[in-house]
């Protein structure tokens, strides 16, 4: 049971954000701006999974989740792929780019102070520009506020790991303004 | 030196920002609820949060920028400095050292926000806005103090830039100037 008395029975975020409909606007243009604007040279699947990572090293099972599947369905991977990277992603198939800016966001996750030069400069020798570490940097911040909140205050999450995967194609279609009733 | 190419005449978060309007924008809107929305928290115990929050994330940004702003809205100096050595001992109310509480609890996890702190909180007279607010002004924070140290952005070469920025965000709040910052470019410069 949640903290507080949400007056709904929405999982995670949802519940929050249709308890608090002044601060859910900005959450979501935030998400939506950061991992879905179509002027960025990183892919949705590489922001959703920088979420991803981020929320599975601060153990939130609901954004782990949702957002798991959101990069599984934007990079056609299955759970167990996502579940690889998420485990050990420099052993898995994706670019030493992508590789470059999780180490980034998992120094992040840490605290701001943990990022070193040299990881800056590893991802650039990668190919990485500014706005690809500065939204990386912020990316991952941003889940370390999401999950704060989602599980701060203790709301419930769907345990069945599909009932995720199943949304996800959706959620993609819709984006994330007011994604709070769908 | 900061990480990315930032102007030089805007440390901290101001800087960032400017550097990405498309996303300062909403987290601009959401401090500027959270903070100096309607709320039964005062702007003071509100910054307080925030003070709290940036010190235990050693920020030294934000902690000396919220710190001031705290200062500046309780037209005193002891509170924000007792609250950043001690909680418990700080001379505030017993509701705010439950929200303090709570706040540092986020800080560290989500996970980490005990029932035991809201029990107390809410014991203390806290509503459920308020502890909602407060965990969501910490989450907030541990967004910005990453934000600002993960990019690695300078601090203000002069000390003096704090009371400027603290009279900023009393008297104007966490929206974007509608000039700009440009004006600054002559006052000035970062480390």
């Amino acid at each position: 049971m949640a903290h507080i008395n949400l007056e709904n029975d929405l999982p995670g975020i949802r519940g929050l954000m249709a308890y608090s409909p002044e601060t859910e606007k900005p959450l979501n243009l935030l998400a939506e701006t950061l991992l879905r604007d179509d002027d960025n040279t990183l892919s949705r699947g590489d922001r959703e999974l920088i979420g991803t990572y981020v929320s599975y090293l601060n153990d939130c099972f609901f954004c782990q989740n949702v957002h798991g599947a959101l990069a599984g369905h934007y990079m056609g991977c299955n759970i167990e792929e996502i579940d690889a990277i998420k485990q050990d992603f420099t052993s898995t198939e994706i670019s030493p780019k992508m590789k470059a800016l999780l180490a980034i966001a998992a120094r992040v996750q840490i605290g701001g102070k943990a990022v070193t030069e040299e990881q800056i400069e590893a991802a650039r020798e990668e190919g990485a520009t500014d706005k690809e570490i500065h939204d990386t940097v912020l990316i991952a911040a941003s889940f370390c506020m999401f999950n704060r909140y989602v599980d701060g205050l203790a709301t419930w999450a769907p345990q069945d790991r599909q009932f995720y995967v199943n949304r996800a194609p959706q959620r993609a279609e819709d984006g994330y303004i007011s994604s709070v009733f769908k | 030196m900061p990480y990315i190419a930032l102007e030089d005449h805007l440390p901290g978060i101001t800087g960032l920002l400017e550097y990405s309007k498309g996303t300062a924008q909403p987290i601009r809107e959401l401090t500027q609820f959270l903070l100096r929305g309607p709320s039964t928290l005062s702007e003071a115990e509100r910054e307080l949060i925030a003070t709290v929050v940036s010190h235990g994330n050693q920020c030294t940004f934000c902690t000396t920028a919220h710190t001031a702003a705290a200062d500046l809205l309780a037209g005193e100096t002891e509170t924000a400095a007792s609250v950043k050595q001690n909680i418990e001992t700080a001379p505030v109310s017993d509701k705010m050292k439950a929200l303090l509480t709570i706040a540092s609890q986020t800080r560290e996890s989500g996970r980490a926000v005990t029932a035991e702190a809201v029990a107390r909180a809410k014991d203390a007279g806290a509503t459920d806005v308020e502890i909602h607010d407060t965990v969501l002004i910490a989450a907030l924070f541990c967004l910005y103090n990453r934000y600002v140290d993960g990019l690695g952005t300078a601090l203000p070469a002069e000390p003096g830039y704090y009371d400027v920025l603290a009279g900023r965000l009393v008297n104007h709040g966490y929206t974007r100037l509608p000039q700009g910052y440009d004006h600054l470019k002559k006052t000035f410069t970062t480390n």
